[in-house]
């Protein structure tokens, strides 16, 4: 690994400042950031330990709940306030990665996680997303864990996060400190799509910080459900999750969230597929019928053409556990 | 390298049969070193010490509580908490299998949690208690998981066997040992590459059946 210099500031402006200077790199829990540095894919001269900041709180407010970015994943995932009110967030964390890293990663660092894929770890192989300019070598190469939606000539990485799926679909709000005061982005719009600048996997300033995100209430809690499929059982990432939220009201469907997780370079919300099934009977014909609306626009790259049979099985199959049908 | 020996344990034994393992992996290392260093680094590695290397970069200080020994030491930021103990404390019962976090040889407790040290930067551990496998121990008598293990076989070469009981006893300490399937989900960030798993499963069930206090 290389070397880096090391700070700790005690308070959130210590923090913005030094982040805002080239080549320094926030670090909280480092499960991925470590990792990369290791393999010198990533490279700060300086790291600036966030850890002092007071932003682990859980709690409710008059927006919703709220979740402060240095909060564990486990702590996150075994909370009352969100085994309550949004349980679809708890599971989705649960099926992440190992106890011993939810142990470690943090709210912020698991959506500030690289989207990534063999190719931008593997330092012998070309790649748009490491080095700008030198080619996607996972375009004609082995590209099972793929993109199929959303994806650019330059990248075809997915995000591989869980917890993301779920904030995506429950309406999320990422709160973003910056030295011009707190501004709120939407989570769908906190990720991006690879398009000509894959190098950049989310909207956040260099100067700026995650200090939280707020789950507006909703009345998704009784009928919501993640599943992740994977190549084992546990400890692996999706080869396709999905996250669906349903408000049912006598056997029809008042309102709908679906998102796709493993099949994008960002947490794919299925907007189409959600509007199909509102004011419908909750039925797995309608399930299946959302389904194939979501595949719409899908494109395989050989590896991971499977995605397209499998990605729709799923959808169903996540909308009847949570409309309680299996 | 200094060597320090802050703890005695079973390790102690093993330092005499491995030491000339060990010796030639430090001397390795050292070489390795100095082939990727230049300038200053090169000029300390003429005396052929390879402490002299280190010193040649920039190192903090740490102070940190291992096995309720406090420990006051002085490292590179990017030394990872596996290295720290197992180079600067040789507490070598926590193993380095993959060293990027997807088999949780590495597994150790920061303030009764349990992650992985190799991805964990020991300048980061500032402050906090680490347990690791030569202090689950009492003395000479051993965790009831260490006496589960070796009563139901839970292993075969033995190289993962440390993460898997400091993960096996921080599963019990979660809550996540009700079930098999409970134990076999909350136990999936140690690979065992023998397959030991029935076993281990085995023995985590008993002692949680067992109700011993972990």
């Amino acid at each position: 690994m290389k070397q880096f210099q090391y700070v700790k500031p005690a308070t959130q402006q210590a923090v913005l400042d030094a982040v805002g200077k080239p080549g320094s790199k926030i670090i909280a829990g480092g499960t991925n950031l470590v990792d990369l540095m290791k393999r010198g894919v990533m490279a700060p001269d300086k790291l600036v330990d966030i850890n002092q900041l007071p932003l682990k709180n859980i709690g409710i407010t008059k927006n919703g709940l709220h979740i402060g970015a240095l909060a564990l994943n486990s702590v996150v995932s075994e909370n009352n306030l969100v085994a309550q009110n949004q349980p679809l967030l708890a599971m989705a964390l649960k099926s992440g990665a190992s106890p011993q890293l939810r142990n470690m990663a943090t709210v912020g660092g698991n959506m500030m996680q690289r989207t990534r894929c063999g190719y931008f770890y593997d330092t012998t192989m070309p790649c748009n997303k490491r080095v700008p300019g030198t080619g996607c070598g996972a375009m004609e190469g082995i590209n099972r864990m793929h993109a199929i939606f959303g994806a650019s000539p330059q990248c075809i990485a997915v995000h591989p996060s869980d917890m993301c799926i779920a904030l995506a679909v429950l309406d999320a709000i990422v709160i973003i400190a910056g030295k011009k005061g707190e501004r709120r982005l939407p989570f769908t719009e906190f990720h991006r799509l690879p398009g000509d600048h894959p190098e950049l996997d989310n909207r956040l300033a260099k100067d700026e910080l995650i200090v939280g995100v707020e789950i507006p209430d909703n009345n998704f809690a009784k009928s919501s459900y993640y599943l992740k499929i994977r190549d084992r059982q546990s400890y692996a990432f999706a080869l396709v999750s999905v996250a669906a939220a349903l408000e049912i009201d006598n056997g029809l469907i008042k309102n709908a969230r679906l998102a796709m997780g493993g099949v994008a370079h960002k947490p794919w919300r299925l907007f189409d597929a959600e509007k199909s099934l509102v004011g419908k009977p909750a039925t797995e014909e309608n399930f299946a019928h959302a389904a194939q609306l979501a595949m719409q626009g899908a494109i395989s790259h050989g590896g991971n053409s499977f995605k397209l049979k499998l990605a729709p099985a799923t959808i169903t199959e996540a909308l009847k556990h949570a409309a309680g049908l299996v | 390298m200094e060597s320090k020996k802050p703890c005695t344990g079973p390790d102690e034994d093993l330092d005499v049969k491995d030491s000339s393992r060990r010796n030639f992996l430090k001397q390795s290392t050292l070489l390795t070193a100095v082939a990727l260093t230049p300038g200053t680094a090169m000029k300390a590695a003429a005396g052929h010490v390879d402490e002299q290397i280190a010193a040649a970069f920039e190192k903090m200080p740490l102070k940190m509580q291992v096995n309720g020994r406090q420990q006051n030491l002085s490292v590179e930021p990017r030394s990872t908490l596996l290295d720290i103990l197992r180079e600067q404390l040789d507490l070598t019962g926590t193993k380095k299998g993959c060293d990027h976090g997807q088999c949780g040889a590495c597994t150790v407790h920061v303030d009764g949690h349990r992650i992985n040290s190799c991805l964990t930067l020991g300048i980061m551990m500032n402050g906090k208690k680490i347990t690791t496998i030569e202090g689950l121990a009492n003395g000479d008598k051993l965790h009831p998981m260490q006496e589960a293990f070796i009563k139901h076989d839970g292993f075969q070469c033995g190289y993962c066997t440390p993460g898997q009981i400091m993960s096996a006893v921080a599963c019990i300490r979660e809550g996540h040992a009700n079930s098999e399937h409970e134990i076999r989900e909350y136990m999936s960030g140690n690979i065992c590459r023998c397959g030991a798993y029935p076993n281990i499963v085995n023995a985590i069930q008993e002692v949680k059946d067992g109700g011993m206090a972990v």
